[in-house]
């Protein structure tokens, strides 16, 4: 029996597995004949706008699923109409999120003027043009805010993920519990707290840092979790290295651990940032609402741009809905920045 | 001459009979403080939530000697004239069976997207593209409440009115489904919807991890039988990951319990307690506490004080069993 | 017959020659494959590996470890293409159809070369009964005697006689042998034409690797069975066929096959000779 040969070097790497373009035409006929079908009961039975026709797209779908296990091996058909449907529920879901973002540019848009960024709305108010004012007030004041939470949260964190990691003491399993039950903590509870200690026995007023504090509550789970994640990764050798030398538990920890996971715990910090950026409830108990710009963060009032929002929508205008969704904007283009800070200083650490 | 050799060990060791020694680290001065410091530090955590549940307790306990039980179950909120206090009655009982009703409407309608994303970005998502999304899901868990809550009341309130009314118009029959008045903007329904947007990121996350550790060689058995991808999900991935998805659940329902502003701006706070999903009726205790907060007068602010204190012990618990369940699944299958 | 292929950098030549004393030389082929080549991503790690399986016979893919053959084996039952960067370039012959053809359905040909893993995976929330039942419950097959059927793969596995008493308990609740066992008896539950092992016994003790190596030799009586294995041992006890896999700083390649007999007392190749003799591997 002689067998054709071909040489090597021709031969190509293929995939016969691949979905043929035939199997892709009628998986979307499957599904164009679903939607047209849907709109076919959405005209019958007046069931009304897009939920209505959601509802009637995944009945069809079940329905010519059922129909199709008959003709083609039942196994494959159910697997056909699984995949459809997961695909469905993530592409229903990315619908709000791309709203959401869809609607804080475009609504908060004209708001924004030369001088936006830079006044307050100490001689304007709310409904007023939106060619007068702006939100210095709330930047600078939730600035001040992230950096002091930042100050005392980041610390407290990475001795907490120390003590956890390193030093392994008896509290560890009761550390880690406590912290996990402390992200648990609603943030209007933390604002009660800080309410009624710093703002009622310390300061007799609103202030930004205890403001400042409540963030700091809320920040400090998150910064915690991550920096343990983050130690936990350091291997072992590099200690046992270190001590080998010599060194003391504590120049181990701060000549060696840290410096290595430098950029991890930076991220750390800057992604718990993000997440308490745009707090509002505890800032409403803890640091009020001021049009001022300042930056007196020890007594009185401060202005920040959750806050800024939110009196915005209280007035009740369009024009202080619009100045609303410009705040909007501009928060979550700071969320946007600190997140995309956190990722590009740490990295993925716990990649894919 | 021979050196006699100090030992430590037990006299009555030797080499056939072994007497354990005990090895004690005793660390240098610099290492004492180190570790007193850290060690203090990382109690802060417990320091903080033990304080938080003081203070509360503290401002609050007035209130809870004066109602009792009352407290939780009555309805009225009334602070009276503001300076006798017999003239006051304070009651979460609507606000409480409102933020359960609005959390629970959340959960179901999350549940089941955030099963379907996990799936989707675990087992049908292509890899370039798995890394991407993954990223963004981690951004839109960022995004903070009171966006969500604009968006919930500038943009999404027509389409979940109009849902509302869609759904009172074919299920009214339903006791749940029913309203005293054909107004539906500002339901607990609508609530729900928002919230449940705001919780499925977390519960997605949780899924996925769990669902990524799904062991590969029984999926692998699954397809060498013969299955397809759906018959490798339903059979091993599914309930493997049934503690992890519970446990995310549960995440996300505790989040949804302590929603302030989100609920706030969507939400028509009534105090009557309301079953009817679609009316413009509801509550919810966080945002009872924002809402009365600026006016209130002394007796009411600690009444505000016991409710943060009940609503703190609630979202606990339910964290609690979160993490249990979850710490379950990474517990029995490893 | 041998069929026996020497490297050459440049050109591949293959040379088929008749063995006179081979009485097998008549059977037919349940499974061929022609030029066989194996991707992940750019990494060649298969190349040009093109053998016969003979019928109700058991053949032994034997060799050092990562030169191809776990790879190979998994692209006769279409599981190579799960992993995301695979590619491949062949034939693979099942009743003389090509399994990799347009339009053919994987499943279906999965149902028909069965594989056991290496480390024995019954499914832990499924009872012994449900494991077996497995197959034709995943594929939606009606099973007229489930019962028959179970009786019937587990002693074919050689397990029933352990188990017949207690089919209702959990899969994870026998050991390691017994498990691998009960995989054998899932595989067999669909009826397969060929059965393929990725050193089966690799994980198990050597009591329970022998009553496994009764059981191949029972079943391949009745199908075609293809075993991968780094045991030279194992591979003289249990194969009446062996194919050699090599890789010298390259693609996993065929050296050289034929009777177990031949290759192990009077290899044609050289490195076939130093790997049986254990110089190296």
């Amino acid at each position: 029996m002689t067998t054709t040969f071909v040489p090597d070097t021709l031969v190509k790497p293929g995939r016969p597995w691949r979905r043929t373009h035939r199997s892709t035409l009628a998986t979307l006929g499957f599904v164009a004949i679903a939607g047209l079908s849907s709109t076919g009961i959405v005209a019958v039975t007046g069931l009304a706008g897009p939920l209505g026709w959601y509802v009637g797209f995944v009945f069809s779908l079940a329905v010519l699923g059922f129909l199709g296990s008959f003709f083609r091996d039942r196994v494959v058909a159910i697997d056909l109409f699984a995949t459809v449907l997961i695909c469905t529920a993530f592409m229903t879901v990315l619908i709000p999120w791309v709203s959401i973002f869809y609607s804080v540019i475009k609504r908060g848009a004209p708001a924004f003027h030369k001088g936006y960024l830079t006044t307050d709305m100490l001689v304007t108010s709310s409904g007023e043009a939106l060619n007068l004012g702006g939100l210095s007030h709330a930047i600078v004041g939730t600035l001040l805010m992230l950096i002091i939470a930042a100050l005392i949260c980041i610390p407290l964190g990475i001795i907490a993920a120390i003590y956890i990691v390193e030093i392994k003491g008896r509290f560890a399993g009761v550390v880690r519990f406590l912290t996990q039950a402390m992200s648990g903590v609603p943030s209007i509870v933390a604002g009660l707290f800080i309410y009624s200690t710093l703002v009622i026995l310390v300061f007799h007023s609103f202030s930004g840092i205890a403001g400042a504090c409540a963030l700091a509550i809320l920040m400090l789970p998150t910064v915690t979790r991550t920096a343990e994640e983050v130690l936990k990764l350091v291997p072992d050798h590099l200690r046992a290295a270190s001590y080998a030398l010599g060194a003391s538990q504590a120049q181990t920890t701060f000549r060696v651990v840290l410096p290595s996971v430098r950029s991890g715990l930076i991220s750390a910090s800057v992604l718990g940032l993000a997440r308490v950026a745009g707090e509002t409830a505890p800032l409403l108990l803890t640091s009020g609402y001021f049009i001022k710009l300042t930056t007196n963060v020890g007594n009185g009032a401060i202005g920040s741009l959750p806050t800024y929002i939110f009196s915005a929508l209280g007035a009740g205008t369009t024009e202080s809905m619009t100045r609303a969704w410009g705040g909007a904007c501009v928060l979550l283009a700071l969320i946007l920045i600190l997140f995309i800070g956190a990722r590009s200083l740490g990295g993925r650490n716990k990649g894919r | 001459m021979p050196t006699q050799l100090v030992s430590d060990a037990s006299p009555d060791a030797s080499p056939d009979n072994p007497v354990g020694r005990v090895i004690a680290t005793e660390y240098g001065p610099s290492d004492k403080v180190f570790r007193g410091v850290i060690t203090s530090g990382a109690m802060m955590s417990l320091v903080v939530l033990a304080l938080i549940a003081g203070f509360l307790l503290f401002r609050g306990l007035e209130i809870f000697r004066d109602f009792g039980f009352g407290f939780i179950t009555n309805v009225v909120w009334d602070p009276g004239d503001g300076i006798d206090k017999a003239t006051a009655s304070f009651g979460i009982g609507a606000m409480l069976v409102g933020s359960v009703v609005t959390a629970v409407i959340a959960l179901l309608i999350a549940t089941p997207f955030a099963m379907g994303t996990a799936l989707f970005l675990e087992y049908y998502c292509p890899s370039w593209l798995r890394i991407f999304l993954t990223s963004v899901l981690d951004l839109v868990a960022a995004i903070p409440s009171v966006i969500y809550g604009i968006w919930g009341y500038a943009v999404f309130m027509k389409y979940g009115t109009s849902w509302g009314r869609s759904i009172n118009e074919y299920l009214g029959w339903f006791p749940l489904f029913n309203v005293p008045a054909p107004i539906f903007e500002r339901s607990p329904f609508i609530a729900g919807m928002v919230l449940a947007l705001m919780i499925v990121p977390i519960t997605t996350s949780v899924a996925r991890a769990v669902y990524s550790q799904a062991p590969r060689d029984q999926i692998d058995a699954v397809y060498a039988l013969g299955g397809s991808r759906w018959s490798g999900i339903r059979h091993i991935v599914l309930p493997f990951g049934r503690s992890g998805l519970i446990g995310g659940a549960m995440l996300g329902l505790g989040r949804a319990l302590g929603e302030t502003v989100a609920v706030y701006l969507v939400l028509n706070l009534v105090f009557r307690i309301n079953f009817e999903i679609l009316a413009s009726v509801g509550g919810n205790v966080a945002s009872l506490i924002a809402n009365k907060f600026g006016e209130a007068g002394e007796y009411e602010l600690k009444a505000l004080m016991a409710s943060g204190l009940v609503l703190f012990l609630v979202t606990l618990l339910v964290n609690f069993a979160a993490t249990a369940i979850v710490g379950r699944t990474r517990g029995t299958e490893s | 017959m041998i069929t026996m292929l020497t490297d050459n950098t440049s050109t591949v030549e293959t040379t088929h020659q008749q063995a006179s004393l081979v009485s097998e030389a008549a059977q037919t082929s349940a499974m061929e494959t022609r030029g066989i080549h194996a991707w992940f991503g750019k990494n060649h790690v298969l190349r040009n590996v093109s053998l016969q399986f003979p019928a109700n016979s058991v053949t032994g893919l034997i060799g050092p470890s990562g030169c191809g053959k776990s790879t190979f084996l998994r692209l006769l039952n279409r599981m190579h293409e799960f992993i995301p960067t695979a590619a491949m370039a062949g034939e693979v012959f099942l009743d003389g159809q090509d399994i990799y053809r347009p339009g053919a359905a994987a499943a279906e040909i999965r149902l028909r070369v069965g594989m056991v893993f290496q480390k024995p995976n019954p499914f832990p929330s499924m009872t012994i009964q449900q494991n077996v039942l497995a197959g034709p419950t995943l594929s939606k097959t009606k099973v007229a005697d489930k019962k028959d059927l179970v009786e019937d793969c587990l002693t074919r596995a050689g397990l029933w006689k352990e188990v017949k008493d207690r089919l209702d308990a959990y899969g994870s609740s026998l050991s390691g042998g017994q498990q691998q066992r009960l995989c054998i008896a899932r595989a067999l539950a669909v009826r397969p034409d060929v059965l393929l092992m990725d050193e089966p016994c690799s994980a198990l003790d050597p009591g329970s690797t022998l009553r496994i190596e009764e059981t191949i030799h029972e079943l391949s009586e009745s199908m075609t069975i293809v075993i991968v294995t780094h045991n030279m041992q194992q591979a003289a006890r249990v194969s009446d066929h062996c194919a050699f896999f090599l890789s010298e700083d390259g693609p996993g390649h065929l050296v050289e096959t034929g009777l177990t007999s031949m290759i192990f007392s009077n290899p044609s190749d050289q490195r076939t000779a130093d790997y049986v003799q254990g110089r190296f591997g």
